[in-house]
Formats: structure tokens, C-alpha cells, sequence
């Protein structure tokens, strides 16, 4: 792994931190109604992202993942305008609540609210790869929480069954919302689920995006050599509540969450790539500048930009 | 040309689109080595493959998810749902995911798919292997609903629906399978969704109906004629969209309309049609709008009488004509 490679891993983890920070302010003065987070899971999302062959490969995202999108190829542009509800959205042009990601031209898939169905998309864009031979492997990103649908379970048989060039990737986090994962299932791990479909559940560091790159990587090679899916559970934590109108006090204690902190992904690879000379301070200032500056511009374009035309609610239907 | 029944029809309009199209797939639960359990893909496995013709787990979510994943991703998969009413578990899938997905993305993305499903009782199917369900799915902005009447527009309407860049419902009526017979033409031909036809020209009172009952009414209207009662029926073909059109064109002729179906009376698609007549042909009419539907009980049963007296038939549907033309 080159150094550039990794700086880029930084880059992007440093960037969706500093876009996710910028919404809350955002919302926090009444100008978004809503944000939902990826702070504390960005090198689970990068780190896989970058072991994919980006904009090619699909990506069947959910609303925890801001870091995963910028990885892939959104601009913090498009992410401003999907906030904001601007008729610029590519997401979905202003129809869809912020964190429904979903961009054609780089391979994201479009998704909904319904926790789980997008796992039976990612095996549905696998099928069509098999059949049509396009070299193209598909993930499905996912939470502990929606472990527990049927549809995770139907998806994992239905890939393991056909075996699909696929990869289900749990961003274990340890809440769903409110619940703990102790309540969400009788299993310690979710990768144990893995198992009853007959294909290899892998755990690792979600707070290590090298760790991460490498365990995705290996599925996906996996996956192109028609040997099938694997189930990769990130083991990762949130640092702010589940959305802007959640309260994360009432359910987690304060020392829990400055516990994990310590091991936020953002200070520790900064640690580092700064310790390995991968990266000097002043290459970090200029990346810092650079995040900065693209916050910035973003924010303001997507502010500009305009409101969806009413005249537009009955259009996209059907085609044409 | 050839005389076909509705399931031959549909089999080999099956198998032309396949050759046609190589990026279509057929799967569903037993549409491979077994060719479906009422045998409408039979032979489509051992001339496709394994790999155009898949048997699938028996999970509806799934057969349903997957075709939206693999219609993104350049196939055309015309999926199969084994019997109507297990359509259920892939509501989700179809209603919040197929519906919605041209919708939410704001044009960006698309689903064409076709979910095939027979429906539709008189056959001791019982409360699960008799419903009809169309008017869920009618209720539905971003899906098609296609429910053919005769073995000449089950080809037309499911090489239409394949091509469709929209999600397709295709219901087919299991009793409809081997009973009815008729002549279709040997080469692809396509029947515009969105279109009803006239299948008897009358004058006396119109039938609006669909399905299984486009043939019931037929029945009941040649009974009516050798006592001097002049029946129209237009058969809707698809019930989303409506051909609102043709439904007010028989309407102002007639004046009097009977709407009649299989599925329950209330919310079944004969509300709708009745609205329609009602806010635009209201005074063209000389007899308040009629229905004959499926009860309102929560589907069919099993033993005969019971059976016999949920579904429609032709007498049921003579016996509605001549109160209507008597009014």
C-alpha cells in the first residue's frame, strides 16, 4: 500500500468527519432539519470503499453512510444539496430525507428507510454481475440493528445459494438507535450468523481502516473467483446520537463514550501516519486547508441553490 | 398461427422473449427442472440454462429483491411469485422499493421487471391459493397492473410488460390456464398497457370486468341475447393505469354499467371505474352504477358450496344484466 494510497484513505475520513460536523452546526442553527451521522465510523466505510474498484463495483449503502458516499465518489457538494433539500440533488432531488444515498453515475445504489432491504439488492446486482459476467462485485453496508429483518437473512441464503460475487458488511456500532445489540440478538458476534448460510463471517477493527481495506479486499477477491459471499462485521461505535432528534444520554453512559473515544479512527490513523513519517505535519495542515475549503464551498453552493419547482411533484413516476 | 390456451400463450411468449433478449431471466420457486407447478415455464430451463431459468429459495422478500437489484444492474428478470397470495412477504419490496425507486431518485434510476403471479379462485385453492389481490398493487403510484383476459392478450400484454422500463404486476388466473382456448399469432406482437378493449359490442348495458370474468361475462351475455338483452363488455386488461377513455366512451353509450370481478367489493378496482363514470358521465347514465364482486369476507374457502358461493359466475353475472336492463 503506497503512501499515497493511504493518505487518501485519510483524506476522505478527514473530509466526511468535517461535512458531518458542518451539518450538525447546520442543523444546530435551524438551517437542516435533520442529520444522520457517520462520526466515529469512517474508517469502516472508507477503508472498505478503497479496497473496491470505486464507481465500478456497486455500493448498496444506509443512512450511517456519509464517509462510504465521499469515498465513492460524491462531492461534499452533492452531499450539501441532498441536506438542504435543493433541486440540484442527485441523491434524489429533494424528494428523500438526508442519508438516503443513491447516485447512478458512481455506482451507489438508491435506498429507502426500510431497514434490510438493500442486502437483497446487493444480491440482486450480484446476480445480474454472474449472468452478464461484468467483473463487478457489490456490497451491501448495514447495521447491527437490521440483522435481525428477514430480508438479511434471505439476502445472505439467497447470495450464499447462487454464490454471488457479493459482500454483506455489518458496521457493528452496538446500538440500534436505542437498543443494544444484547437485545438485538442471542449471538455475541454478528459474523457468527455466517454460518448458517455456509460462507466465512470475518471480524475486524472498524476503527482501523487498514484492517478493514485488507479483510474487504480478500472477500472481494473471493467474490471474483466465484467462491461467494462473506459476511465482514465491523466492530465500530458512534459518537453522537443516532440523528439530530435523538438523545443519546438516555440509553449510553458518558464513560462509555469518551472510553471509545480514545480510539477514534480519525486521531489514531492521523497518529499514525504522522509516527510512520507517512505523512509530515505540514502535508496534514495543507489536507486540513484543503477539507476546510471544500466544507466551505460546499455549504455555500448548496445554500445558493435552488428549492425543487412544485411543478415537478408528478414527475419520475413512471419513465418519461 | 395457432390455437393456444392462455398458459401455452404465456409460455411461449416466455420463450420468444427469451431468445429475444439475452439479458432476460426467469426465476421463481420451481420455474426450473419442474417448470413451475402449474408447468407455464416447463421446458424454458432445459433450453435456457441454468443460469436464465434459476430455481430460487423460497423466500418471496428475495425472488422480489433481487430482481430490483439485478434490473439495475442490465437484466430484465421476469420473475415468478408461485401463487398471488404469497406475494405478501415481497410487499415490502414491491410497494417501497420497486414503486419508489424511479421516484425517489428523482429519474436517476429505474426497475424494469415483470412479477408474474397466478391468482384467482374457482379451483379448491381455499383462503391461500385462490386470492385476488390486484387492488393492493393498484393502489400504487409507479407500478403497472396487467391482468389478461384471453390467450390472444396474454402474449400481447407480457411482451408489452417486458419491454416496460416500469414495474410490472402480470396476474394471471389459474382457472383461465387450460380453459380458455384461442387463436395466437405466431410472431411477437405488442399490446399497449394502459389500453382496454371492446370484446362485444352492445347496446343495452355495458360490462366492465377483467381477468377470468371477461369469459364469464361473454357466457352471460350470449345467455342474455336469446332474451333480447344487448350487452357490451369492455375488458380493462390493465387496471393501472385505467383507460378512462374507453370506460366513459362504453358508459355514455350504454348508460347503464355493471362492474364486475373477482376480488372483494370493497376497494376492489370496481370503485374506482364507478368514480370515474360517476364525476365524468354521471347524465349520460340511466341506472345507478352496478357492482358483482367477491364478498367481503377475508377470502375463498375450501368446500364446494362454500366456494361456489364466494365466486362469480356467469349466472351470477346474467342474473345482475337483467336487473340492471330492467331498471
Amino acid at each position: 500500500m503506497t503512501p499515497e494510497f493511504q493518505k487518501d484513505i485519510y483524506y476522505h475520513m478527514a473530509l466526511a468527519r468535517a461535512v458531518d460536523d458542518r451539518m450538525w452546526i447546520l442543523n444546530r442553527q435551524g438551517r437542516a432539519p435533520v442529520v444522520y451521522s457517520s462520526n466515529g465510523h469512517e474508517a469502516a466505510q472508507v477503508g472498505s470503499a478503497f479496497a473496491l474498484n470505486r464507481g465500478e463495483d456497486w455500493i448498496v449503502p444506509y443512512y450511517r453512510d456519509l464517509a462510504l458516499v465521499l469515498a465513492y465518489g460524491m462531492t461534499p457538494r452533492e452531499v450539501m444539496l441532498h441536506l438542504l433539500g435543493k433541486a440540484e440533488d442527485p441523491n434524489s432531488g429533494g424528494r428523500q430525507m438526508p442519508a438516503h444515498w443513491g447516485l447512478h453515475r458512481r455506482h451507489i445504489m438508491t435506498t429507502g428507510s426500510v431497514v434490510a432491504t438493500q442486502d437483497i439488492h446487493a444480491a440482486g446486482l450480484a446476480l445480474a454481475s454472474k449472468v452478464l459476467k461484468d467483473g463487478r462485485v457489490s456490497v451491501a453496508y448495514f447495521g447491527e440493528g437490521s440483522t435481525s429483518q428477514g430480508e438479511f437473512h434471505e439476502a445472505l441464503n439467497f447470495a450464499s445459494v447462487h454464490k454471488l460475487p457479493a459482500i454483506f458488511f455489518c458496521e457493528n456500532n452496538g446500538y440500534a438507535i436505542s437498543v443494544p445489540a444484547r437485545k438485538q440478538m442471542a449471538v455475541m458476534d454478528v459474523a457468527a450468523r455466517a454460518a448458517g448460510y455456509g460462507m466465512p463471517g470475518v471480524i475486524v477493527d472498524g476503527n482501523d481502516p487498514l484492517k478493514v481495506y485488507e479483510v474487504t479486499k480478500l472477500a472481494r477477491a473471493r467474490a471474483l473467483a466465484g467462491d461467494g459471499p462473506t459476511l465482514i462485521e465491523a466492530k465500530t461505535y458512534r459518537f453522537v446520537p443516532h440523528s439530530s432528534d435523538d438523545d443519546d444520554r438516555v440509553y449510553r453512559s458518558r464513560e462509555e463514550v469518551a472510553e471509545w473515544k480514545k480510539r477514534d479512527p480519525l486521531i489514531t490513523f492521523e497518529k499514525y501516519l504522522l509516527d510512520n513519517q507517512i505523512l509530515s505535519s505540514e502535508e496534514l495542515a495543507a489536507m486540513q486547508q484543503k477539507v476546510k475549503d471544500a466544507v466551505n464551498d460546499a455549504t455555500d453552493y448548496a445554500e445558493k441553490a435552488a428549492l425543487p419547482d412544485p411543478n415537478t411533484l408528478g414527475l419520475y413516476v413512471y419513465h418519461h | 398461427m395457432a390455437v393456444m390456451t392462455y398458459l401455452e400463450a404465456i409460455r411461449e411468449t416466455l420463450r420468444q422473449e427469451l431468445r429475444r433478449d439475452d439479458r432476460m431471466i426467469i426465476y421463481g420457486e420451481d420455474v426450473g427442472v419442474r417448470g413451475g407447478v402449474f408447468r407455464v415455464t416447463e421446458g424454458l430451463q432445459a433450453e435456457f440454462g441454468e443460469d436464465r431459468v434459476i430455481d430460487s429459495p423460497l423466500a418471496e422478500a428475495a425472488i422480489v429483491g433481487t430482481a430490483i437489484g439485478a434490473a439495475i444492474n442490465g437484466l430484465r428478470p421476469v420473475p415468478e411469485i408461485e401463487f398471488a397470495d404469497f406475494i405478501f412477504p415481497a410487499i415490502n419490496q414491491i410497494v417501497q422499493e420497486a414503486a419508489r425507486i424511479r421516484y425517489r431518485s428523482n429519474g436517476d434510476f429505474g426497475v424494469p421487471l415483470v412479477i408474474r403471479a397466478p391468482f384467482g379462485g374457482g379451483v379448491h385453492g381455499a383462503l391461500y391459493h385462490s386470492q385476488s389481490v390486484e387492488a393492493l398493487f393498484a393502489h400504487v403510484p409507479g407500478l403497472k397492473v396487467v391482468i389478461p383476459g384471453t390467450p390472444y392478450d396474454a402474449k400481447g400484454l407480457l411482451a408489452s410488460a417486458i419491454q416496460d422500463e416500469d414495474p410490472v404486476l402480470y396476474f394471471e388466473h389459474k382457472a383461465a390456464y387450460r380453459s380458455l382456448k384461442g387463436e395466437v399469432p405466431d410472431e411477437r406482437y405488442l399490446i399497449p398497457i394502459g389500453k382496454a378493449d371492446v370484446k362485444r359490442q352492445g347496446n343495452d348495458l355495458s360490462i366492465i370486468t377483467y381477468g377470468l370474468m371477461v369469459s364469464y361475462a361473454q357466457r352471460a351475455a350470449e345467455t342474455l341475447e336469446k332474451e333480447g338483452i344487448s350487452v357490451e363488455i369492455l375488458d380493462l386488461r390493465s387496471i393501472r393505469p385505467l383507460d378512462v377513455e374507453a370506460i366513459l366512451e362504453t358508459a355514455k353509450k350504454t348508460g347503464k354499467v355493471l362492474v364486475v370481478h373477482e376480488d372483494n367489493l370493497t376497494g376492489g378496482i370496481g370503485g374506482e371505474v364507478s368514480a370515474l363514470i360517476a364525476e365524468h358521465a354521471l347524465f349520460y347514465l340511466d341506472a345507478p352504477i352496478m357492482r358483482l364482486a367477491g364478498p367481503d369476507v377475508p377470502a375463498m374457502p375450501y368446500s364446494p358450496p362454500l366456494e361456489h358461493a364466494f365466486m362469480v359466475t356467469p349466472d351470477k353475472i346474467a342474473e345482475a344484466s337483467r336487473k340492471l336492463a330492467k331498471f
